[in-house]
Order: structure tokens, then C-alpha cells, then sequence
């Protein structure tokens, strides 16, 4: 019987007393509340102002000038990323917006309506088939490169994504009982997707939006590499690596910094909708 | 032949271990058969798991279990590897999900053949076929190559315990071989079973919940109760004469005809007296 | 199994019309034509007319809108005016690099993942378990043109291992072939981070069903049992990523094509931009958009090779 005795209990307890993902979402939401917060400092105070050049200390290295050194025009590479943190959070969430929007109304709509259904999930595969770099370009041969370029470019492509996500567990919601109750009551189609269908599917959503937020980031940051995004002088994460490809040997930090706060503000976001995905989602949890 | 010597076996649990075997001891000679009883959750199949060295990772074990002299229990994986399929085969419960939906009858027969033996493909495939023409299925020539999905329940199970007497092991082990089908095809599973068995001799833990079962197809019974032995013996005796509180419940809730059946005649002649 | 092509066909061939609608509808609305482009500001509104009917654009955007179809469909896409070629040759031979690019990232990636996600599910919590978790969380998080920086600074620059940017041609198959290691490797990177989440938790999955089990019993080892067993009845998700992940792979190549100077598509589209091209913007998107959703169409043909039970679905 002593081979018995040596069954850890004590860790096991330990586990299993804590809710599912909470690692998860303590880590990425200090990730993502450093994020936020960086993001609001930089309105009001960074240690230089972003846009200032002084070429007589060009390239210079973290510490020796400033925290995290100059760049090729001798402007301060923190006080860039921190406003670059910024402009990379409101493309995101403007970016976000619109996806959210156009496509969980799509979602309850095909959940709701059979007919519309059919339409609205091939109008989806054809979104979801451009690239939102293609139609950043091509959009940028129609607006120019700048804000709404890359705003409309992520958000149409994430019209799908929350579509698809949508309509999946609104059509569940509609299969349970209390909805044929609902109908009996004489509670319209629109009403009942208020009171019921979106009240119930919103945990899946705030999961996903958490998750394309990060998407948006990483998406951002490569239009505004390819100079699709924001136009100077505003600091992106995107130009900032663009503008370090020059300098690949000479000044390595302006290729780490900018990566790795990319790589941060994902990787927080990520973490969050994990946590976030194994409290809300009732699939994640069961699965958990 | 296989002895089971104060066999405990525990999962930890959020209120420490949990036993589901609890200080178990049993013995099948060769050519023997015994039948396990019990209801779910009695550890009938984490005995039979264990005796093929397959208990999940998390489960602590104490006792020995011997195949001739040799602790599975305390066998290295590869040595473990060796022995399961070609000394100890075994029947799962469930043909639906037993076998691989990926893979043909012929090649999961075939695969446990050439795992253990130096065969080709071809004669791997020769006695693949010899098998399934073994175990009574129909048309077995084209049946060598279909999947799972392609077959009836039957014939899956059928296609199992060609897997399981592939390599004609000392000690089969059917967990509940026959709980998932259809009455009529019950039988004739179990038909086959037992005349297999007695064909080559081999020893047999039958595993199930179904007395019926038990009572034509075994010598001996053990019923477990909780993780817990509470009664063994010639089954004839045990199903006639129960001692244990336990073992009269079981079956006094079987229906009258069942019971009947039990009591009339000599149970090992009432499934057809194939042994 | 015919049935269900044919379905599948005609809802590819809808959803191609649909983007070539979107496509052809957005250059409509830009500001200006070709013709306008080519000849600049200068030109006098005779010369721009005379062009613009040589060109067939004073024709009604419907028919124009046809005549591109068909254009698209025999490949005579028009000619671009900063190159002063065919749109279809170029877009041909720009494919030859941007095509060997991404397949060989989808391999790089599949070859990552796969090992990496199997290997973790062998054992859940284990040390390769962890370690995969983390692969899988950084690599999701890093963007594909900054790992290519990363990879230029250190293995090209700082090694001298492989070359930093450039595409010799295919006349030097080994060149060409050193050229897109690295950016195929950065591409894959991000993408077989993904992959090997899906591996692992579809794996872990399917080590759970009873068909494994009856494969230890007949004495596979652990090994066996992942690899012939488990692996390829947990492929269907895998795959279903790796369809999903196109769109992403394709949007990776315009950025990782530009961080290594690579002549492909998605240099190609963007340089058209910078010198608003608009012939070969809107072809290569069409191209670009095509390529996503014959890849979707293959992934569905590669559902009933890996399970034989969807072949019979109608």
C-alpha cells in the first residue's frame, strides 16, 4: 500500500482550486494594461517629443541616449514606441470596431434568417479571401495611405471572422427551448435576438475581440511597414522597422525595440483571450 | 497461468486517492475461463487495463498481477510491448470506436501480425483474410478492405477479435465484448467467441455486466463490487447459490426470465453448450 | 462524392464572381483611369480621349467589366504601363517566386508544427508539452517581417550563411532556392506556431479514443500509436487551419517579399501602388483572391483523402 500513499493530492488540490486560465489572464492582462496605459501616458508626457530630430545624435545606442537610443534622425526611440503604442492601439480598436460591428449584425442575421443566411456566409468567403494587405493596397490606390486605409483594410476582413463567430453560437442559442417560448409569446424575431441571442453569445464575442485586437496590432503594424499606415511624422511600430532595415549592423535596437513591443502587445492580448475563452466560452470550458 | 495477487489501483482525486480496485486476488488457469461481474464504476475494466499494462498514467498501483511467474506491473514498456497482442490479446467494449476509422479490417488485423512477427505484407494480409474467414464474417475477401465506417456493429466486433487471436495469444481478454450489440447479434459473437476459445485452448477473462453472459461462457466468477471482491467461485455455484448481499442484488434485478434461465439447468450448458 | 464537387465548384465559381465584383467595382470609384495615369497631367484632353477609346475604356462599365473577365480567363489582362508589358506575363513570372515562397513556408511550417504539436501531446503538461506552448505563444505574437529582419541581421549578416535579399532566377536553381530559405523560414514561423497549437490539442484529443487503445493492446508502442494511429485521424483541424491560414500567408508574402527584395506578387503590388498602376494592382488582387479560395477548394478534396468516411458523403 505504500506506493499508494505517494499520490500528490496536496498539488492536485492546489490545481484544481484554481479557475481555469487565471495564469493566462493575470499575465496578459498586465501585458495588455501596461499596453493601455503606456498608450494614455504618451498624450500627455514622453520623455522627448516623438517627432524631434537631432541629427547630431543620430543612431545612437539604448542608455547612451536615452532608454532605448535614437534613430538615423536622432529622435528618441521610447518616446516613439510609447507613441507609437498609441496610434497602434486606436487603429486596432477603430479597426476592431468595425469588424465587430458589421459582423455580428451579419451573424444574427444569418442566424436568424435562413435565406439571408446563404448570401451573407458566401459575401463572407469572398471578404475573407482578400488579404487585408491586398485591399490595403488597394485601397490605398483609391484613399491614399493613411488612417482609414489601414482602418477599413483590417476592420472588412474581420467582418467574416466576427460573422462567422457569431452566427455559430447565436444558431445554438436559437435552438434552445426558451426561445420556441419566447416565439409562443409572440416576441418578434429582432426582439428576441436583443433580449436573448446577444446577451447570451456576448462572452464568445468579447473573446474574439480580444483576440482580433492582437490580430489588428500585428496587421497594423505591417501595413504601416509597407508605408500604408499612418503618415509621418506620427511614429508607428511598422515604419520605425521599416526605417531600421537601413541600419540592420549599425544600430540593431531599432530593429529589437519595435519587434519586441509588437511581440508584447500580441502576445498580451493572446493571453487575455485565452483566459478570457476559458471562463466565457461555454465549448473552451467544457473542454478545460 | 495469470494470477492477480492483492491488485490495488487508485487515481488521485481532489480529496486524495480514489481506489477503484481495492486489494483484489484472482487466478485464471490455463484453459480456463472466468467471467468478472459487476456494475459500472466496479473496476471491472481498470483490472482488465492493468493486466495489460495499459492503466492510464495518473493511476498508482499496488499488488502484482503474473503471467506465469512475470509482474506486468513491475515490466518495462518495452518488455510490455512484446506481450500485449501476442501473449495476452484483447476485446474492447465499444466496436464502434475500437477500431482506427482511418485504417482497414485487413490492415489492423494485419498490423498486430507483423508488430510481433517477421511477415510480409502479402502473408500479413493472407492470415488477415484467414482470420476474418475465422471469426465468420461475411464475404471476407472484400471486407479485408473496407473501414470501420463501411461495417455493421457485428461485423466490427467481429473484425476485433480477429485483431485480438491474431497472433493466437495464451489469454484473451474481452471487456464486455458483446454490451454494445443487438441481441441476435449478441449471440452469435459470444457463439464465435467460445468455440475460438475452445479451439485453441485459450484462457479467458470475460468482463461484463450481463449475467446471462456470464453464466453460459465461463467456469469461474469473480464479483467486484465497489473496487472490491465481495464473492468468487464456480460460477454455476455463484449464480445458484449466491453468499454475498451484493451478488443476490444483481440478480434479483435481472427479469424473471433471465433468472429463470440461471436457475434452471446447468448455466454452462444454456448458451447453446458450444464449450 | 461527384455531387458534392460539383457543389463545391459552383459555390468557388459564386464567390470568385464576387470578389472580381468588389475588386472591379473599388478601381472603379479611384480617382482617375490608366489612361490619365499614363499620360500625366500634361496631356490635352484630345489625346487623353483618343487613348482612353484605343484602350476600350469609353466603353459602359458593365461591358468593361466583362472584357476583364474574359481577359482574366484567356490571361490577356491588359499591359502595364510602368513595365510597358503584358499584366499576364508578369504576373506569371512574378508567381514563380512568390508561388515556390509560400509553398515551401507551408512545408517549413507543417514540418515545425507537426513533430513539435505530436510530441507535446504524447505527454500533456510533460517538458516538450510546455516548451511547444511556448513556442506556440511567442511565434503567434512576433510579425513575420520583423523574424525576417531578425533572420537577415543574424544568419545573413552576421553569419554570412545565406543571402540577405535578391532572387537570381530560377536559371540557378540552387541560388534561387538559398534565396528563399530565409524568407520562407520567416513566413513559416508565425504559421507553425499556430499549427502547433491545433496539432497538439487535436492530437491530445484523438490519443483519448478507444481505437488507440485497441492499438496498444495489439502492442504498437506509445510511438507507433501517435504516429500511425493518432496523427492521421487528427489531421482534419490541422488542415482546416492550414486552409484558414492562406489569406494570412499570402498577406505575409507582400511583407516578407519586401523586407528580402524578393521579385514576386507581392512586390509586384506594391510597387504597382507607388506608381499607381492600376491595371496590375487590380489583376494581382484578383490573382491573389483566386489562389486563396483554390486553396480552400483543395483543402476540402484533402478532408476525403484523409478520412475515408467523408469519401461516401454526397
Amino acid at each position: 500500500m505504500t506506493a499508494l500513499a505517494k499520490v500528490p493530492g496536496a498539488v492536485l488540490r492546489l490545481r484544481r482550486g484554481r479557475r481555469p486560465g487565471s495564469a493566462a489572464l493575470l499575465v496578459g492582462g498586465v501585458l495588455t494594461a501596461c499596453l493601455v496605459g503606456i498608450a494614455l501616458t504618451s498624450l500627455v508626457w514622453t520623455p522627448e517629443d516623438p517627432a524631434r530630430m537631432r541629427i547630431l545624435q543620430k543612431l545612437r545606442g539604448p542608455l547612451v541616449s536615452g532608454a532605448l537610443g535614437t534613430d538615423h534622425l536622432g529622435r528618441d526611440v521610447a518616446s516613439m514606441l510609447m507613441r507609437g503604442a498609441f496610434n497602434s492601439l486606436t487603429t486596432a480598436f477603430a479597426a476592431v470596431g468595425v469588424g465587430v460591428g458589421l459582423g455580428t449584425l451579419a451573424g444574427v442575421a444569418a442566424a436568424a434568417n435562413s435565406r439571408l443566411d446563404a448570401v451573407l456566409m458566401r459575401v463572407c468567403d469572398a471578404l475573407f479571401a482578400l488579404p487585408p494587405i491586398l485591399s490595403a493596397i488597394m485601397l490605398g490606390a483609391l484613399l491614399g495611405p493613411g488612417a482609414l486605409t489601414a482602418i477599413i483594410a483590417i476592420g472588412v476582413f474581420m467582418i467574416p471572422v466576427f460573422a462567422r463567430v457569431t452566427r455559430g453560437a447565436a444558431m445554438q442559442i436559437w435552438a434552445r427551448e426558451y426561445i420556441m417560448a419566447a416565439r409562443m409569446a409572440g416576441k418578434g424575431t429582432a426582439r428576441i435576438t436583443a433580449e436573448h441571442v446577444l446577451p447570451n453569445i456576448a462572452g464568445q464575442i468579447i473573446v474574439q475581440v480580444t483576440i482580433q485586437l492582437a490580430m489588428a496590432i500585428l496587421t497594423e503594424a505591417g501595413l504601416s511597414f509597407l508605408g500604408l499606415g499612418l503618415p509621418p511624422p506620427a511614429p508607428t511600430w511598422g515604419r520605425m522597422l521599416a526605417e531600421s532595415q537601413t541600419y540592420l549592423t549599425q544600430a540593431p535596437h531599432l530593429a529589437l525595440a519595435p519587434g519586441l513591443a509588437i511581440a508584447a502587445a500580441v502576445l498580451g492580448l493572446n493571453l487575455l483571450g485565452d483566459g478570457l475563452a476559458a471562463r466565457l466560452d461555454p465549448r473552451r470550458r467544457q473542454a478545460s | 497461468m495469470l494470477a492477480i495477487r492483492n491488485l490495488s489501483i487508485a487515481f488521485p482525486g481532489a480529496a486524495g486517492p480514489v481506489r477503484v480496485v481495492d486489494d483484489v486476488s484472482v487466478e485464471v488457469g490455463r484453459g480456463e475461463s472466468l467471467g468478472i461481474v459487476g456494475e459500472s464504476g466496479s473496476g471491472k475494466s481498470m483490472l482488465s487495463l492493468a493486466a495489460i499494462g495499459l492503466l492510464p498514467r495518473t493511476a498508482r498501483t499496488s499488488g502484482e498481477i503474473l503471467l506465469e511467474g512475470q509482474d506486468i506491473l513491475r515490466m518495462g514498456e518495452r518488455a510490455l510491448c512484446g506481450l500485449r497482442g501476442r501473449r495476452i490479446g484483447m476485446i474492447f467494449q465499444e466496436p464502434m470506436t475500437a477500431l482506427n476509422p482511418a485504417m482497414t479490417a485487413g490492415q489492423q488485423i494485419a498490423e498486430g501480425i507483423r508488430l510481433h512477427r517477421r511477415v510480409g505484407r502479402a502473408e500479413a494480409r493472407a492470415e488477415a483474410l484467414r482470420l476474418l474467414d475465422r471469426v465468420r464474417i461475411p464475404d471476407p475477401a472484400r471486407r479485408i478492405d473496407s473501414y470501420p465506417h463501411e461495417m455493421s456493429g457485428g461485423q466490427r466486433q467481429r473484425v476485433g477479435i480477429a485483431i485480438a487471436l491474431a497472433l493466437e495469444p495464451d489469454l484473451l481478454i474481452a471487456d464486455e465484448p458483446t454490451t454494445a450489440l443487438d441481441v441476435t447479434v449478441q449471440k452469435e459473437i459470444l457463439d464465435i467467441l467460445d468455440e475460438l476459445v475452445a479451439d485453441l485452448g485459450l484462457s479467458l477473462i470475460l468482463i461484463s455486466h450481463d449475467l446471462g453472459v456470464i453464466a453460459r461462457s465461463t467456469d469461474r466468477t469473480l464479483v467486484l463490487c465497489r473496487g472490491r471482491a465481495v464473492e468468487q467461485g464456480a460460477t454455476a455455484a455463484v449464480l445458484r447459490h449466491p453468499t454475498a448481499q451484493y451478488t443476490r442484488d444483481l440478480i434479483a434485478a435481472l427479469p424473471r426470465r433471465a433468472r429463470a434461465g440461471l436457475g434452471e439447468g446447468p448455466p454452462l450448458a444454456a448458451g447453446g453448450g458450444a464449450r | 462524392m461527384l455531387r458534392h464537387l460539383l457543389r463545391r465548384a459552383a459555390g468557388f465559381a459564386v464567390t470568385v464572381l464576387l470578389i472580381s465584383v468588389l475588386v472591379f467595382g473599388m478601381m472603379e470609384i479611384v480617382p482617375g483611369d490608366p489612361a490619365s495615369a499614363m499620360l500625366g497631367t500634361s496631356a490635352t484632353p484630345e489625346t487623353l480621349a483618343a487613348l482612353r477609346a484605343q484602350m476600350g475604356l469609353d466603353a459602359p462599365a458593365v461591358l468593361r467589366y466583362l472584357r476583364w473577365l474574359g481577359g482574366l480567363v484567356t490571361g490577356n489582362m491588359g499591359i502595364s504601363y510602368t513595365y510597358g508589358v503584358p499584366v499576364g506575363g508578369l504576373i506569371l513570372e512574378r508567381l514563380a517566386v512568390t508561388l515556390p515562397l509560400t509553398g515551401l513556408a507551408v512545408l517549413l511550417a507543417v514540418g515545425i508544427a507537426l513533430p513539435l504539436g505530436v510530441t507535446a501531446a504524447a505527454r500533456p503538461g510533460g517538458v516538450a508539452d510546455g516548451a511547444a506552448t511556448l513556442y506556440a505563444q511567442a511565434g503567434i505574437a512576433v510579425p513575420n517581417f520583423w523574424i525576417g529582419l531578425l533572420l537577415i541581421m543574424v544568419v545573413a549578416l552576421g553569419l554570412g550563411w545565406l543571402p540577405a535579399g535578391g532572387f537570381p532566377g530560377w536559371g540557378e536553381p540552387v541560388a534561387a532556392f538559398r534565396a528563399l530559405l530565409l524568407p520562407a523560414l520567416a513566413l513559416a514561423i508565425p504559421q507553425s506556431a499556430v499549427l502547433t497549437r491545433v496539432t497538439r490539442a487535436s492530437v491530445v484529443e484523438v490519443m483519448n479514443e478507444d481505437f488507440v487503445r485497441t492499438a496498444r493492446a495489439k502492442g504498437a508502442s506509445v510511438s507507433r500509436a501517435l504516429w500511425r494511429h493518432a496523427v492521421p485521424n487528427a489531421l482534419v483541424p490541422v488542415i482546416t487551419m492550414l486552409g484558414l491560414q492562406i489569406s494570412f500567408l499570402i498577406g505575409g508574402a507582400v511583407l516578407v517579399e519586401n523586407v528580402f527584395t524578393l521579385p514576386g506578387m507581392g512586390r509586384l503590388a506594391w510597387q504597382a501602388l507607388a506608381q499607381r498602376d492600376l491595371i496590375v494592382i487590380q489583376n494581382v488582387v484578383m490573382v491573389f483572391a483566386t489562389i486563396v479560395i483554390v486553396v480552400n477548394l483543395g483543402v476540402d478534396l484533402l478532408y476525403t483523402v484523409v478520412d475515408p468516411r467523408l469519401r461516401r458523403r454526397a
